[in-house]
């Protein structure tokens, strides 16, 4: 699965590193290092984490692999 | 046809594209979608693959945690586009609509979107450049490569320039326990953006990190062996430094050079427009079809006396392919303003960097909240009288209110919010490095006398 963290928004209150640690680590007191691509196997923890967050900063891909651009388009 | 009719017929069976094919190409497609575009929608790019996230390559994926290839974007919706990738855009032809592609194709379009950020600055000697174990970090490809090459253990790592993605970079040596010199030719890391206060506390935390840090020097060569491997680096004071990995990371370039024909306000500085994101031509009237977001944009901002601002931020990309797609569909009494205070973070070395506002537009500086030696604090920038900016170390949860303090024009140096108030608080001098260090040329002349012929002309054109 895909997801993303506006850390800009992000204040560090590490609800998902409780939540889902293999997707989400504190580095220091607040920052915040993330799995862009989390196993499949982390869904149902990582979207715990997405909901939980208070600042609501973790999006989660909506379309679930529905569309793959093309890798290169013929000239 | 009315105006309404014109617009409801766009919106329907337009043809939009958009250049550039990264964070903010991305989500202003799913805004235009989200806005009712049922279109053509076209997303060109330079690079093959899906539009990834660039922060994590120079932290994620330096550590070895995260592969380069596993940082592609979640999607917001289905964008319905045709993807022209792996060829950059070589022109933009404002009379004919179309969007030139470097291999000759043309695409048209009603409304065209610019979006193609910028590039690494490279290291200047080309044949240095090209040395095995140079790097620069921008793309996928780049870090990838310093990836390995960090995992294969050097002996030691020359990161030179300490702005915000070397001092990250120095940050994941550390932690990967690789000895690693830094160069800098400022007086202290992060000091272009951040001010000689907020430097010197980046610098003593590299130290304390077992960092080589060595500030107010230059690089003047990079010296390959004899199969063309990096082996040593030179200075400008005449020392030297064995070196097998060197990280050039001296900021990026916009990437405006394909659009020096274009009649459109382009330079170095990035591509003018208004807050409505619709771009300036090269006498800085505004265009109708033309809209410009993220890195490459340089947009007025009110709050800093309508100078033009060009950000290279996460959350000012976003924000602004918003604002760009709903006022490329909307009439124009229905359009939005870009009015947002630049966002900002940086992690490196344990502690969460993170600015509100633009530092580097004040006169003063004050630590408001905490303690600098416990890296634990938050700064207020002020210019003449009022709160302009803000940095927090590992004291985040504070930027908002600071952000409430800008967007008001509160006096400086504001009142403490907290019982953590510094003792001993008073506001310096800010001291950012002299214009030698950041000084850039003229790109444009102003030719003509009379009120009709007086016009802007690019020097490229000028010289010609």
């Amino acid at each position: 699965m895909r997801i993303v963290v506006d850390l800009s928004r992000c204040e560090g209150y590490a609800q998902c590193a409780f939540l889902a640690p293999d997707a989400f680590r504190m580095h220091g007191e607040e920052a915040l290092m993330y799995d862009p691509s989390p196993d499949d196997a982390q869904r149902e923890r990582v979207l715990r984490a997405a909901a939980a967050c208070p600042v609501q900063a973790i999006l989660v891909d909506q379309l679930e692999g529905l569309e793959a651009p093309v890798e290169a388009s013929p000239s | 046809m009315t105006r309404a009719d014109t617009l409801r017929a766009f919106k329907r069976d337009g043809r939009i594209v958009i250049v550039g094919a990264s964070l903010a190409g991305l989500r202003a497609a799913e805004a235009l979608r989200a806005e009712g575009f049922t279109g053509s929608l076209t997303m060109i790019g330079d690079e093959l693959g899906e539009p990834y996230d660039r922060p994590p390559l120079s932290k994620q994926v330096l550590t070895g945690w995260v592969p380069a290839d596993g940082t592609a974007l979640p999607r917001r919706r289905d964008i319905n586009a045709e993807w022209l990738l792996g060829v950059p855009a070589s022109g933009l032809d404002m009379a004919g609509n179309v969007v030139r592609l470097a291999d000759g194709r043309e695409v048209p379009f009603d409304r065209v979107l610019i979006a193609t950020g910028v590039r690494a600055r490279p290291w200047f000697v080309e044949s240095e450049a090209a040395l095995d174990g140079v790097f620069v970090v921008r793309t996928r490809e780049h870090a990838e490569g310093l990836q390995r090459a960090l995992a294969a253990g050097p002996s030691r790592v020359l990161v030179i320039g300490a702005g915000f993605t070397g001092s990250e970079i120095a940050s994941i040596c550390r932690e990967r326990d690789i000895p690693v010199t830094v160069a800098e030719l400022a007086p202290a890391p992060l000091v272009g953006a951040l001010g000689a206060m907020i430097g010197e506390v980046a610098a003593d935390m590299q130290r304390a990190h077992g960092v080589d840090l060595r500030c107010g020097v230059k690089v003047t060569r990079l010296e390959g062996d004899a199969q063309g491997h990096l082996r040593r680096a030179h200075f400008d004071d005449g020392s030297t430094i064995d070196a097998d990995v060197a990280v050039v990371a001296l900021g990026g370039i916009r990437n405006t050079d394909w659009l020096r024909d274009s009649g459109l306000a382009a330079g170095v500085w990035g591509i003018a427009c208004d807050t409505g994101c619709r771009a300036l031509d090269i006498n800085g009237l505004i265009t109708d079809d033309v809209f410009v977001a993220g890195d490459v944009a340089r947009c007025p901002n009110p709050i800093y006396e309508y100078r033009l601002i060009s950000l290279e931020h996460w959350a000012n990309a976003v924000e602004q392919a918003e604002v760009a797609a709903h006022n490329m569909v909307s009439a124009q009494a229905d359009r939005w303003p870009h009015l947002s205070i630049p966002l900002f973070w940086s992690i490196q070395f344990g502690a969460n960097i993170k600015s509100v506002g633009v530092p580097t537009f004040a006169d003063e500086v004050v630590v408001t909240q905490g303690s600098v030696s416990d890296r634990r604090f938050v700064a207020a920038y002020g210019y003449q009288g009022r709160v302009t900016a803000a940095v927090s170390f590992n004291n985040a949860k504070w930027l908002d209110h600071y952000r409430q303090l800008i967007e008001t024009a509160a006096p400086f140096p504001p009142l403490c919010p907290t019982p953590d108030q510094p003792v001993d608080s008073k506001p310096v001098p800010v001291d950012f490095p002299g214009p030698a260090l950041i000084a850039q040329g003229a790109t444009v002349v102003v030719t003509g006398n009379a009120p009709s012929e007086r016009r802007v002309t690019s020097l490229q054109q000028h010289h010609r």
